[in-house]
Order: structure tokens, then C-alpha cells, then sequence
């Protein structure tokens, strides 16, 4: 709190985005959405990141009762739904997640149910886990601007 | 029971029922004198053996002939013989053993006997008798043996006398004499009981008459076993003359059969071989069987079992043969079904694994088409990251030095990026996924739009051009999206190789070719040859065999001097391969190659209406009234030959606007093909279109005085004169650079003025983007990446929207996303195209598109400009680029969006 751990907290940041990019959970086009945030909208990144997260549960959890549904065969609409996902998660370099709703998609476009479940709980999976990520990376970011946003008169 | 038969006749063959061998309606009832009367109605089978009596064989004399003169016959007497001896033997060999029997009992008596006497003699002193009779007789021991019993029995009574008194021996002699008379009584039963027995001997039956008997009753047997067994019987002499026949053919009378061979009784198929049979049989000496099929006038089809046999004398010399035959139509008709029924098993279980092969198969190329769409992007996703930072990169500030490096490595990570989608594309072909769609398309169009495309890229000076034969039809079936990358590729890989002259296209009907092996191609099929031919530097004999190979190029200096990833000529090849065809290259060196591709397509019948010709009717409609080369009817472009083509600079500077300008050249082409559906008025010319890049003036001034077209206006822009006041124009948007070149160039009416000022306007203000997005993170992205670039844009969420923001604003630029809800983007686009040509909303009303109608309409009758649509394409299978190309965008972003590559495509559209 006292603004020294700025550079520290910069590594960690650093850190765990080479950590996230390393396990392929994100890929460049974060870097792209970084890009993007500027002085003129400087939570960019954050904004989005939220918006996708608030739009990705809505979807996840209609494809969820859309699967638990016993005489469910409208495979259509979670294509639908997957592509919605599947572009959202590309355009924020949401890559691992992308990649399992890019296989969801295959399973229900075979129409095949223990594909389309084991699919969805994957897709869960992955995304709570970009979720608890960004999380931390957001609370690492957070802090860091609180750090550096400390001077000491000279 | 033959009643019954006859009713069953009348059922299918496969009853289990046996019908009669011969009709039941041959033959009249006066022949029948040797065939079973039929019973009228119920009769039991015991009658029919008594009645078996009445059957009678043919030919009653030859038959005793025929049992004594030959082999069989007389055996069978001697059989006969022996059996009744055997009989006889029998009886003999059983009383023997009945005495053999006695004999033991008489011995084991005598021997009890024995040892009675031995007991008790000491008892009686009375001397032995001595026998009267014969010892020998069983009878008389037995006697003996009772009398002794009877005589120890009266001892007692006797012995109260005195011995040797006269009342003793009074006594004893009367005794005896009691005992005489019960001798003789005896005897005199005995005589009786031989004489009783000699009389039964005599009862005994003479051995004849037994014989007879066995005769009858095996007659009997046989006629009740065969009067209905479908089987006949007969006798053939040497000459093979019927001497004897049984259950003979029912309309034939005796006399018709008897003394005549096969061939004289019957005509007809099997005949002849039956006969031939006989004789083989009759030579060699052996039985045998065989199967005949008889094909008679007299009983139609049937089939036989014949057998066979030689018949000799006692001689051992071969007199005739016997003949047995069977009919076994239905037996072989059941056969011959249950082979083909076997048969039919088997290939239905061939194509049953053929299927499962299929369905294997099919299960396979799903996989690789779903590890292949993964696979696209997986590689193509960090790649294009690589390039794109260089990108990035390249913006900043660099030195000269860094700046080199990174082009090169910017150039470098654009070869893979090819080199992927070709190898995606080769992939594609070789694991099946490439799948061939039939559209109807028209040829000629096809060429234009492949050298108006490559035109648009040209950096060279060259002469591009296309001529198609008359015969060629007007409308074809086949893939043109495949057909379409083969041209281009081929063009392409023309221009590349050529640096003066020309390259060009030529399209005629041919002959179906040799190699066809699809020998259902009927009349409706035509094979169309294409050459593209260039006058480049040509390909040496050795490197022609290695051209269409994978990753090869005529020689290693090439590829270093021309690039390209050598994998072009291999895809062209396997897709012409894949529809059919054949490609094949001829080539001198530094005087030009010609690849020369065939392939079969169907005809398309022109009065068929699809989506694709109802638009092109409407432009018909609309544009018909000009007049243009064409409305002579004959469908032709004059040769525009010695090119203006004098000045590369300016060209080549107004090269960042090629693009759209090709795309308007389109225009007054697709006019020309408005005439294409009147194919009758063709002569015998070809024709010809020539794309030049920075082109269409000569044609242009050609056309403006005569027709006055305000459509074709556009081409004279570029021309070299103008192209000062191009290069000047780039300077503002192209939109507006078009307008300015307008009105430069056209009589002036209202509408340009209007444009004129807007264009002014425009000078100073924001181009108008609009996006076509439903993904909200897509937009957000979006938008902030223009908002980096510098400028705003609208948003539709879908094509409807975006329909109706097309119709009320002018929009210099629409992202179009391809994937959407409610209306995609393809079909958004092909929409709006639809009214750029036609001037109304009619197909997207059609298309069930809410067009809000505003007044202010007429504002916008700017539909004769081409508005640049840029697809935004998942880069998925389903998505290709050539598929967006056909419905009428102009270019495509892959997803994700990155600030460079839209940083790219507003420079090439807004420049």
C-alpha cells in the first residue's frame, strides 16, 4: 500500500498472463483487447471481460436447461447458442474455452447428447476457471493501479 | 385324392403338394386303360390297391418274353427259386433242432432212469423183463418206465400169495395180461397220431403255388406305390424302340409309343438328347442318371430325372434298356430359386459391407472434417497472432534497418499463412471432405469474373482475355466454386510467370474423351475444354512430369524467384480430377504454357428458374432497353486488341483502389450477359472479353456515345489520361472518388449534383461504416477498434437490420458478419446486390424482409453503386471465402478481428 510494490505487482501480473497464455486459456487477442484500452476508455478490457462473462452465464445456463430438459431435441438453438459463445470467446481471446465450445458444437451437430452434456460441463469447467483467472487478474490490476497511482511529493 | 391334386394344381408350384407328372386333362378316357380310373370323389387308399389288380401292364406278351429271354428276368425267377428253397431250408433246419432237443430230454431221462433202477434193486429180486419192444423208441421208454411204476404198485398187491403157488402165478399172468392190453391200446393210439400227422404233410402246399402268391402280392405292392408316383417307365430295344412302358403319357395311345423310339413320338427340345443319353448308356454298358429338360409341344416344359440302364441276355449280350425317368420340374425350379435366392444373399450381404465400409467410411471423413475445421484454426489462430503483432509492430516507430527485418518477417508468416490454406485445401480434397455441388452456372460469366478478379490485382502490363466458343452452353451444371479457384488458380499462376503479352481463357466444346470412364454421361452431358494459355516463360520438358506434384516447382530458381508455396497446380489438379476430368499442360520454353483442363458438365435447361437467374432476369429487365454490341443478338465482344496499355506508373499507383474498381467494371458486363439467355441469336462467332487492368475505355467511349449508358461511365476513369486526377482522388474516400469521376465524366443530372455535394461534404466528414453483428462482444471489440482507428460505425444486430440501415443511409462500407440469426449475412448481402441491380427492394420483400417504405426513397437511387461488403467469416468449412465471393461480397475478415487486418480493409475500401 505504500506504492513500492508496483514492479512486483506488474511481475505478477506479467506472471500469470504468461501462465494463462502458456496453458493456452487465452491467446493473442487479449493482447488485442489490451491494445485497445487507452486513457480515453481505460477499464476497456475490464468492461468487455464483464459484459462476456455476463453473456457467456446467460448462455451456459440456458444450454444447461435446454440439455436437462428429458424430451430436448432442439439441437439447433444450442448451435445457436455455441456460435454466440464460440465468437464472443474468440473475440476475447477466450481460447480454451472457445476450443471446447468449438467441440460442444461437433457433439450437437451430431445431435449426440452424452456429447453435447460432457461437452457443457467442460465448457463449464473451462470457463469458471478463465473466470477465477481473470478474477485474480483483474484484483492483480486493481491493485497495481492503486500502487502506482501512489506519489510521494519529491 | 386326385381330386384333391387337381384342385391343388391350380394353387403355386411352392405348395408342398405334388401335382401330377402328367396333365390331368390329357388325354381321353378310352386311352386311359392303363392309367388308374379317377375316382369320382372320396376313395380310400385300400381301393386303390384292390383295384391295382386291374392295372395291367403294355404289352403283355413281350413282357414273359422279356423275363425269360433276359438277364433280369431270369434271375428274378432264380431269385424266386432260391427264396422259396431258402424257406423250405429253414423249416428243415428248425425241426432239426427240435429232435436235436428231444434227444437231450431222452437222454437225461434214461439217465434218471438209471439210477431208480440202481436204488431199488436191491429190493426186488424179480428178474429184468426182458423188452418187448424196440428200445430205440422214446415212446416205448417212457412206457417202460410207467409200467415198472404201475408194476411196483401192483408188486404190493400181488405179493400176498405164496411164491411159485398157482394162485401167484394165476395172479401174475393176469397182470400181464392187463398190461398187454394197455400196450396195445397205446400202440393203437400212436398209428393214429402218425397217421393224423401224415396227413397234414400232405396238406402242405406245393411250392408253385407259394411262389404265385409272393408274385401277386409284390405286383400289388408295386402298382399301389407307383399308379401316382410321377414316374414313368419303359423298356427301349436296342434300336431304342419302346418295347414296354408304364404310366406312359396319358393323350399317347399304346400303340403311338410301342415300337417307336423318342424322337418319333416327340418333338421338341431335350428330345434329342434323351435319346442321345440312351445310346451313350446303351455303348458304354453302364447305368446312369441324368437331368433332361424336355421342351415338348406335348407337355411344354418339364424336367426329368432319367436313369438308365443296359438290359442284357443270358448271353451277356446287350439287348435294349431300361428306362426310368422322373419328373422333377418342381424340384429343379426350387432349386434354381434357392440358388438365385443364394445368390441374391450374397450380394445383398456384398452390399451390405459395402454399406458398413461406406458408413465407416463416411464416420471417418466426419472426424477429419472436424479435426480438419479445428485444425484451421489452430494453426491459422497463432500464426495470424504472429503476423498480426508484426504488424502491430511495424506501426511503431522503427529504423530502416528493423523496418526491413520486419517486413520480411510480416512477408514470411503471409507464405505460411498460404501455404496452410492450400494445404488445408489439398487436404480437404484428399480426405473426401471436398464435397462437389452441382449449381447451375453459365461459363461465360464465370471466365469474366475470374479475369475481371485477377485484372483487379495486376501489376503487370499484359493483355488478360477470355474467349468462349458458340457451342459452349448458355447455362451449365457443375461446381463453380471448385471451377472457379481452378481458373484462378491457373490465371494466377499464369500472370505470375508471364511478363509481356498476354494471358487469357478459352473455353470450347470437345468430344467426350477417352479417359471418361463414366459411361453414363448421356446426351445432356457436354465436355467442356478449357485451355489458359499464357506467353511467359514456359516450363522446360524435364520439369513437366514433377509440375503437378506437391511442393514442386519447375526448379529450385523459380521458386526462389517467384515464391508461392507450389501446392497450386497440385489442388488444381485433384479438383479437376475429382469432377472428372482431366488437366494437362503443354509448354515451350520462353514462348508461353497452356494448361489445358477438361471436364464434364450437365446442361442446364434454361427455362429452369433459380434464385441465382431471377436475379439476372431482373437486370434483364431492367437494362434490356439499352443498347449496347450486343443487341445485334449475336452475343460477342470486339477483340480489343493493341492495348492502350502504355504508361505502367500511374497504373500502378491507382493500384489501391483496383479492386472496386473491378467490381464496377462488372457492371457493364453482366449486361452483356442479360443477353446470354438468348442463346438463338448466336452466330458463328466467338466471344471474346477482354479485361485490362485500368482498362474499358475504348470500350467505354465505344458505348457512351451510342448508348448514353450512365452504367458503363465508371470504366473511363482510369484510363491513362485520367489517371492524374485518380492518383489525386485517393487522397478522399474511394466512394467519393468514384462520384467526383462521375460527374467529371457524365452529362449531369440531378441525382449526380446531389453526389457531387455529398461527396464535397464527405471530404470533411467520417466515411459511414456499418456493422452487421449480433455477438455483443464482437461489436464492443469492434467498435473500439474503429474508435482506435479513428472512426465510428453503426450497428445492425442482423441482416434484416442491416437491410433497412442499407436502404435508409448510404453506407460507404459494410462489415458483414456471416453467421447471424433471423437472415445471415450471405443472404443480406446477395439482397442488397439484388437491388444495386434492380433498383427495388423486391427480392428482399420476397424474402420475407420488412421493408419500411420512407419517403424520402428517392433519395436514394444510388443503387447503380456497388457497396463494398466485407464478410467476417469463423473461417470455418462452412464458411469459405469463395462462398462469400459468390453471393456478392468483396472481401472477407477471418475472425478474430485484429486491428490490422481492419486497419487493412478500411484502407483498402475508405482509402
Amino acid at each position: 500500500m505504500l506504492g513500492l510494490g508496483v514492479d512486483r505487482l506488474q511481475a505478477d501480473i506479467n506472471r500469470l498472463l504468461t501462465s494463462l497464455f502458456h496453458q493456452g486459456v487465452l491467446d493473442e487477442q487479449f493482447l488485442q483487447l489490451q491494445q485497445l484500452q487507452d486513457d480515453t476508455s481505460p477499464t476497456f478490457v475490464y468492461d468487455v471481460i464483464n459484459i462476456y462473462f455476463d453473456e457467456s452465464e446467460k448462455l451456459l445456463r440456458s444450454l444447461r436447461l435446454l440439455l436437462m430438459d428429458r424430451e430436448f431435441s432442439d439441437y439447433k438453438k444450442i448451435g445457436l447458442h455455441l456460435n454466440q459463445l464460440v465468437g464472443s470467446s474468440s473475440s476475447i481471446g477466450a481460447r480454451r474455452v472457445r476450443n471446447v465450445c468449438v467441440a460442444f458444437r461437433s457433439a450437437s451437430e451430431l445431435n449426440n447428447r452424452p456429447g453435447c452434456l460432457r461437452g457443457l460441463e467442460v465448457v463449464e469447467h473451462e470457463y469458471h476457471y478463465l473466470k477465477n483467472m481473470m478474477h485474480e487478474l483483474f484484483q492483480l490490476e486493481q491493485q497495481r493501479l492503486l500502487a502506482a497511482g501512489v506519489r510521494y511529493p519529491m | 385324392m386326385v381330386c384333391e391334386m387337381e384342385t391343388d394344381q391350380i394353387e403355386e408350384m411352392d405348395v408342398e403338394v405334388l401335382s401330377s407328372m402328367w396333365p390331368e386333362d390329357v388325354g381321353s378316357q378310352a386311352d386311359n386303360q392303363f392309367n388308374v380310373e379317377k375316382p369320382v370323389g372320396d376313395s380310400d387308399t385300400l381301393k386303390e390297391v384292390d383295384i391295382a389288380e386291374k392295372r395291367t401292364m403294355a404289352d403283355l406278351k413281350r413282357l414273359p418274353e422279356l423275363m425269360n429271354t433276359t438277364d433280369q428276368g431270369s434271375s428274378q425267377l432264380t431269385n424266386l427259386v432260391r427264396q422259396w428253397e431258402y424257406m423250405q431250408d429253414h423249416a428243415v433246419r428248425l425241426l432239426r433242432e427240435e429232435l436235436k432237443i428231444l434227444t437231450r430230454q431222452r437222454e437225461e431221462a434214461e439217465a434218471k432212469e438209471l439210477k431208480i433202477i440202481e436204488e431199488h434193486n436191491f429190493e426186488t429180486e424179480e428178474p429184468e423183463n426182458v423188452p418187448v419192444l424196440d428200445e430205440t423208441s422214446h415212446l416205448f421208454r417212457r412206457f417202460r418206465q410207467k409200467k415198472r411204476d404201475e408194476l411196483v404198485d401192483s408188486k404190493r398187491v400181488v405179493i400176498d400169495e405164496e411164491f411159485d403157488t398157482v394162485a401167484y402165478w394165476k395172479q401174475k399172468a393176469l397182470s400181464l395180461e392187463k398190461m398187454l392190453e394197455a400196450s396195445t391200446e397205446r400202440e393203437r393210439r400212436l398209428i393214429e397220431k402218425l397217421n393224423e400227422s401224415l396227413k397234414t404233410m400232405e396238406s402242405h402246399s406245393a411250392p408253385v403255388e407259394e411262389l404265385t402268391q409272393n408274385l401277386n402280392r409284390a405286383e400289388g405292392f408295386l402298382h399301389f406305390i407307383l399308379q401316382n408316383a410321377p414316374i414313368v417307365m419303359g423298356h427301349q430295344d436296342k434300336d431304342l424302340r419302346y418295347l414296354f412302358i408304364y404310366n406312359k403319357f396319358p393323350s399317347l395311345r399304346e400303340q403311338d409309343i410301342l415300337g417307336k423310339t423318342d424322337v418319333e413320338i416327340f418333338h421338341g427340345g431335350g428330345v434329342k438328347e434323351s435319346e442321345d443319353f440312351k445310346r451313350e448308356v446303351l455303348e458304354m454298358g453302364k447305368a446312369s442318371k441324368r437331368e433332361i429338360t424336355f421342351e415338348t409341344e406335348l407337355f411344354g416344359s418339364k424336367t426329368f430325372l432319367i436313369y438308365v440302364e443296359p438290359v442284357y441276355n443270358k448271353a451277356r449280350e446287350k439287348i435294349g434298356i431300361n428306362y426310368m425317368g422322373m419328373e422333377v420340374t418342381d424340384q429343379v425350379r426350387k432349386r434354381e430359386k434357392m440358388a438365385k435366392l443364394r445368390e441374391d444373399n450374397a450380394v445383398r450381404k456384398a452390399m451390405e459391407s459395402e454399406l458398413t465400409k461406406t458408413i465407416h467410411i463416411t464416420e471417418e471423413t466426419m472426424r477429419a472434417k472436424q479435426m480438419l475445421a479445428t485444425m484451421s484454426h489452430e494453426i491459422r489462430s497463432p500464426l495470424s497472432g504472429v503476423v498480426g503483432m508484426a504488424e502491430i509492430l511495424s506501426t511503431t516507430k522503427l529504423d530502416k534497418e528493423q523496418r526491413q527485418l520486419l517486413n520480411v518477417m510480416i512477408s514470411s508468416g503471409d507464405l505460411v499463412l498460404q501455404l496452410i490454406n492450400d494445404i488445408l485445401d489439398l487436404s480437404k480434397v484428399e480426405s473426401g471432405v471436398m464435397k462437389l455441388e452441382a449449381t447451375k452456372f453459365r461459363p461465360r460469366e464465370v471466365v469474366k469474373h475470374v479475369l475481371q478478379t485477377a485484372a483487379a490485382s495486376l501489376k503487370k502490363d499484359l493483355t488478360l482475355e477470355g474467349n468462349i466458343a458458340d457451342e459452349v452452353p448458355i447455362l451449365v451444371v457443375g461446381d463453380v466454386l471448385r471451377i472457379r479457384q481452378i481458373l484462378t488458380n491457373l490465371i494466377s499462376n499464369a500472370i505470375k510467370f508471364t511478363h509481356q503479352g498476354k494471358v487469357g481463357i478459352k473455353l470450347k466444346v470437345v468430344s467426350e474423351p477417352s479417359f471418361a470412364t463414366d459411361k453414363e454421361q448421356n446426351e445432356t452431358s457436354v465436355w467442356i475444354c478449357c485451355d489458359v494459355y499464357d506467353t511467359g516463360i514456359g516450363i522446360p520438358e524435364n520439369a513437366l512430369p514433377c509440375l503437378f506434384k506437391k511442393y514442386m516447382q519447375a526448379s529450385a530458381d523459380h521458386a526462389r524467384k517467384y515464391g508461392g508455396t507450389g501446392l497450386g497446380l497440385a489442388i488444381c489438379k485433384q479438383l479437376v480430377e475429382l469432377m472428372g476430368g482431366q488437366l494437362t499442360v503443354t509448354s515451350q520454353v520462353n514462348s508461353g504454357s497452356t494448361f489445358t483442363f477438361v471436364l464434364p458438365y450437365k446442361v442446364a435447361t434454361s427455362d429452369d428458374h433459380s434464385d441465382d437467374q431471377d436475379e439476372f432476369s431482373d437486370m434483364v429487365d431492367h437494362h434490356q432497353p439499352e443498347p449496347d454490341d450486343t443487341t445485334e443478338g449475336h452475343f460477342q465482344f470486339k477483340p480489343l486488341l493493341g492495348s492502350i496499355y502504355s504508361n505502367g506508373g500511374p497504373v500502378i499507383s491507382s493500384n489501391s483502389f483496383l479492386p472496386h474498381k473491378a467490381m464496377l467494371t462488372t457492371t457493364p458486363l453482366k449486361l452483356n450477359n442479360g443477353f446470354v439467355a438468348t442463346p438463338s441469336n448466336n452466330t458463328g462467332q466467338s466471344e471474346t472479353v477482354q479485361v485490362e487492368n485500368g482498362g474499358y475505355m475504348d470500350e467505354s467511349r465505344q458505348n457512351c456515345p451510342e448508348s448514353g449508358n450512365q452504367y458503363v461511365n465508371g470504366n473511363g476513369r482510369c484510363s491513362s489520361k485520367e489517371s492524374e486526377s485518380c492518383s489525386s482522388s485517393q487522397a478522399s474516400s474511394e466512394g467519393g472518388g468514384v462520384l467526383e469521376m462521375e460527374s467529371e465524366l457524365t452529362v449531369s443530372s440531378l441525382r449526380e449534383e446531389e453526389k457531387t455535394e455529398t461527396e464535397l461534404k464527405e471530404t470533411s466528414k467520417q466515411p459511414k461504416i456499418l456493422l452487421v453483428e449480433d455477438n455483443k462482444i464482437n461489436i464492443m471489440v469492434a467498435k473500439s477498434m474503429m474508435k482506435q482507428l479513428g472512426y465510428t460505425m453503426d450497428i445492425a444486430n442482423n441482416g434484416v437490420e442491416a437491410i433497412n440501415a442499407v436502404k435508409d443511409t448510404s453506407y460507404d462500407l459494410v462489415l458483414m458478419d456471416v453467421c447471424m440469426p433471423v437472415m445471415d449475412g450471405l443472404k443480406a448481402t446477395r439482397l442488397i446486390r439484388s437491388y444495386e441491380e434492380s433498383g427495388n427492394w423486391e427480392a428482399a420483400i420476397e424474402a420475407g424482409v420488412d421493408i419500411k417504405t420512407s419517403e424520402n426513397d428517392q433519395a436514394f437511387v444510388r443503387s447503380t453503386d456497388r457497396l463494398p461488403i466485407v464478410a467476417m467469416t469463423a473461417n470455418t468449412l462452412a464458411e469459405s471465402s469463395e462462398e462469400c465471393y459468390v453471393n456478392g461480397m468483396d472481401s472477407f475478415i477471418s475472425k478474430p478481428v485484429t486491428l490490422q487486418k481492419l486497419k487493412e480493409c478500411l484502407q483498402q475500401y475508405l482509402q
